[in-house]
């Protein structure tokens, strides 16, 4: 009985933490590259909506819940612009663009969501695959063979933005504009440009987070859907050292501690239900105090626009 | 040099209303996708509420809050710290100010209206220290702790009123609304217009903007605080204890968002309700950026701001676009005005600024 619970606790905590990895992977690059974004959260609210909007109106099975992402990856993409353009390129102060962009992101899909549904509305969405045989093997089906696609795609971009950063051109680009502008700049690389483009990478993949939130997860839309999780995976990047590997544990460390706590209520253990919601966040509260001084591992430039015409 | 420096602040004047005139030509692409026309949204919203009493006395009732919590960002920002957590702070800053209203012994509101909003900044002030202290003494990002302290704070509160702190004559009618009891009617702050909501709140937003002037200007105090906000290496070479004014920037700025969570118990709803804080933590941001991150400077762009908030609830009655809109435009505002921050303090890029707009106005 125990061990049945243990497995259903870990198996429900995989899914959960997709959110976290994909938006912390994407924040990971932008950040490596020397730019704060903390308005992932109200980019994944925007295509939480949008992915959700898409597939609503079309209604056509799983083509349309991944039409729905890709709505919500380009619109990510979009937002991704658009604080590139205010950071990168007019080289605002980036906490407070962050939050601004969050306000941009949570009044337009709260905006949208009034006027285009109204009320709580399901969708169909990605529901988990039914591998043959393979799912009802009795401890690994339930682990690793009875979820949605998107956990099984998600789990293919850690390594491969690991690939990404660590073994190709590109990469070492962006580790060069976040560890030393200057020097990158003298080797004839774009600073500006490598920015953005990690930028916008970052903004569609938090678009994309978004929509697996409403297609894969929730399968429907709610105002606040996103309940923070775009500032938690943040804080996650931090607790994962910009690793993909960090992040990923980080991911499913936290998911795994949500995943006991909803556990505990369902069997029977009583205690208030605020208690339980305020649970997730008193954890990040203490992941960052903890990982406070893991800030020395933060790129070096993290936060400080580059002004290629002034002298440092 | 004084015509010079009269230019410079035209400049800047000019600056941030160009910020605000592009956001809000961005947000029209908004209103169209909701499927109104932006400019008839537009004309509600900001002249709406001045054609008569009560949209003026409203717009103040909104103004008060938004200048207390401003007041305190701009203290907090100018201390290099970026503070996200008004909403949090708010609620915490009802909940202190609520328990002394409600429970302790009855006295003359003369003592115990001082002591409701000392409490309530109390509040206000813990919440904000609590990020303040990891951010100096654990190195934790504050704009991280101070989101998720809003979240803590959020289900805390709720967690009060629908609980431990719930009107017993909710609970005893079985109406079960979630709200505390009603605080006694004279503590109430005093109406300054029979018939309208608008309380004596404002007043005391503005003296403490005063208050926040002299502090931040004319005292060692302030000075250090801004030394810390304006270079923190050579701060702490000059031998300022920089982790003591990092923490005493987020306990003002708690205190002062606090404070206007007592305007609200005590001068609106009169008693604690759910969203309490009605984004005014959010909002008071952008009130606090708009006015330069001058104490002074915040007291009309509260005004601007409060006028927007009432104008996007009429707006909505209007053209029937949800008053959501209306956090989106004041994420924009915040962005354009970042944005054209570069254009202001960088003399490379004003210097651009300037030959463009020589040659627009054709004069050498």
């Amino acid at each position: 009985m125990i061990f049945e619970i243990m497995i259903g606790i870990i198996s429900a905590a995989i899914p959960l933490s997709i959110t976290f990895v994909l938006v912390g992977i994407g924040e990971m690059f932008n950040q490596r590259a020397g730019v704060y974004n903390l308005g992932a959260e109200g980019i994944m609210m925007v295509g939480a909506f949008l992915g959700f909007y898409v597939e609503y109106v079309m209604q056509s099975g799983p083509g349309s819940s991944f039409l729905g992402m890709l709505a919500a990856i380009a619109v990510g993409a979009l937002m991704g612009g658009l604080m590139g353009l205010v950071c990168v390129k007019f080289k605002a102060e980036q906490g407070i663009a962050g939050i601004a962009l969050y306000m941009l992101g949570w009044g337009i899909a709260g905006m949208l969501f009034r006027v285009y549904i109204g009320g709580t509305t399901s969708i169909e969405g990605l529901k988990a695959i039914e591998f043959p045989l393979l799912t009802d093997i009795p401890v690994l089906g339930p682990l690793l063979f009875s979820h949605n696609v998107m956990v099984y795609i998600t789990l293919l971009i850690v390594p491969f933005s690991w690939y990404l950063l660590n073994k190709t051109a590109w990469g070492l680009k962006v580790k060069a504009v976040g560890t030393a502008p200057r020097a990158a700049d003298t080797m004839g690389v774009k600073v500006d440009r490598t920015r953005i483009q990690c930028v916008v990478l970052a903004g569609a993949m938090a678009g994309l987070a978004g929509a697996y939130l409403s297609i894969c997860q929730t399968h429907m839309y709610a105002d606040n859907i996103t309940a923070g999780r775009g500032f938690i995976a943040v804080a996650l990047v931090y607790f994962g050292k910009w690793k993909p590997s960090g992040i990923l544990f980080g991911a499913l460390l936290f998911s795994l501690a949500h995943s006991f706590q909803r556990s505990i209520q369902v069997y029977g253990i009583d205690f208030p239900y605020e208690v339980a919601v305020v649970f997730p966040y008193l954890l990040v509260i203490v992941v960052l105090a903890l990982s406070g001084r893991s800030n020395v591992m933060a790129p070096a430039v993290l936060g400080k626009p580059y002004y290629r015409e002034l002298r440092d | 040099m004084k015509k010079n420096r009269l230019h410079e602040q035209m400049y800047n004047l000019g600056m941030t209303t160009f910020s605000l005139v592009v956001a809000l030509m961005i947000g029209a692409v908004l209103f169209v996708i909701a499927g109104a026309n932006p400019i008839t949204a537009y004309w509600v919203m900001f002249t709406a509420p001045l054609q008569d009493i009560f949209g003026i006395t409203e717009m103040f009732v909104r103004a008060a809050p938004l200048l207390l919590v401003a007041l305190g960002i701009s203290i907090s920002f100018r201390s290099g710290i970026l503070n996200i957590g008004g909403e949090g702070q708010i609620l915490v800053g009802a909940i202190f100010g609520l328990f002394i209203a409600l429970y302790a012994p009855q006295m003359h509101w003369s003592v115990m209206v001082p002591l409701i909003f000392v409490a309530s900044f109390a509040g206000g002030a813990l919440w904000g220290g609590i990020a303040g202290w990891m951010r100096a003494y654990l190195n934790v990002n504050e704009i991280l702790s101070t989101v998720m302290l809003n979240y803590v704070a959020i289900q805390i509160y709720n967690f009060l009123i629908r609980g431990p702190m719930m009107d017993k004559q909710e609970i005893a009618y079985g109406t079960g609304a979630s709200q505390t009891a009603r605080i006694a009617r004279e503590y109430w702050l005093t109406k300054l217009i029979p018939g309208a909501r608008m309380h004596s709140g404002m007043i005391i937003a503005i003296i403490m903007a005063v208050i926040v002037f002299f502090f931040l200007w004319k005292t060692i105090y302030g000075y250090r605080m801004r030394a810390v906000g304006a270079e923190i290496k050579a701060s702490r070479y000059a031998g300022i204890n920089t982790k003591w004014y990092l923490l005493l920037a987020m306990l003002l700025a708690g205190g002062f968002a606090g404070m206007a969570g007592a305007v609200e118990i005590l001068g609106v709803h009169h008693r604690g309700l759910e969203s309490i804080s009605a984004g005014y933590g959010f909002s008071g941001i952008v009130v606090a950026l708009f006015g330069g991150l001058h104490p002074l400077g915040a007291i009309p762009a509260s005004v601007v701001f409060g006028l927007l908030i009432v104008g996007a609830d009429m707006m909505q009655r209007a053209v029937q676009v949800p008053a959501y809109v209306i956090l989106a435009i004041q994420g924009l505002i915040i962005l354009a005005i970042v944005s054209s921050n570069v254009f202001i303090t960088k003399k490379g890029m004003r210097a651009k600024v300037i030959n463009l707009l020589k040659k627009m106005t054709g004069r050498g």
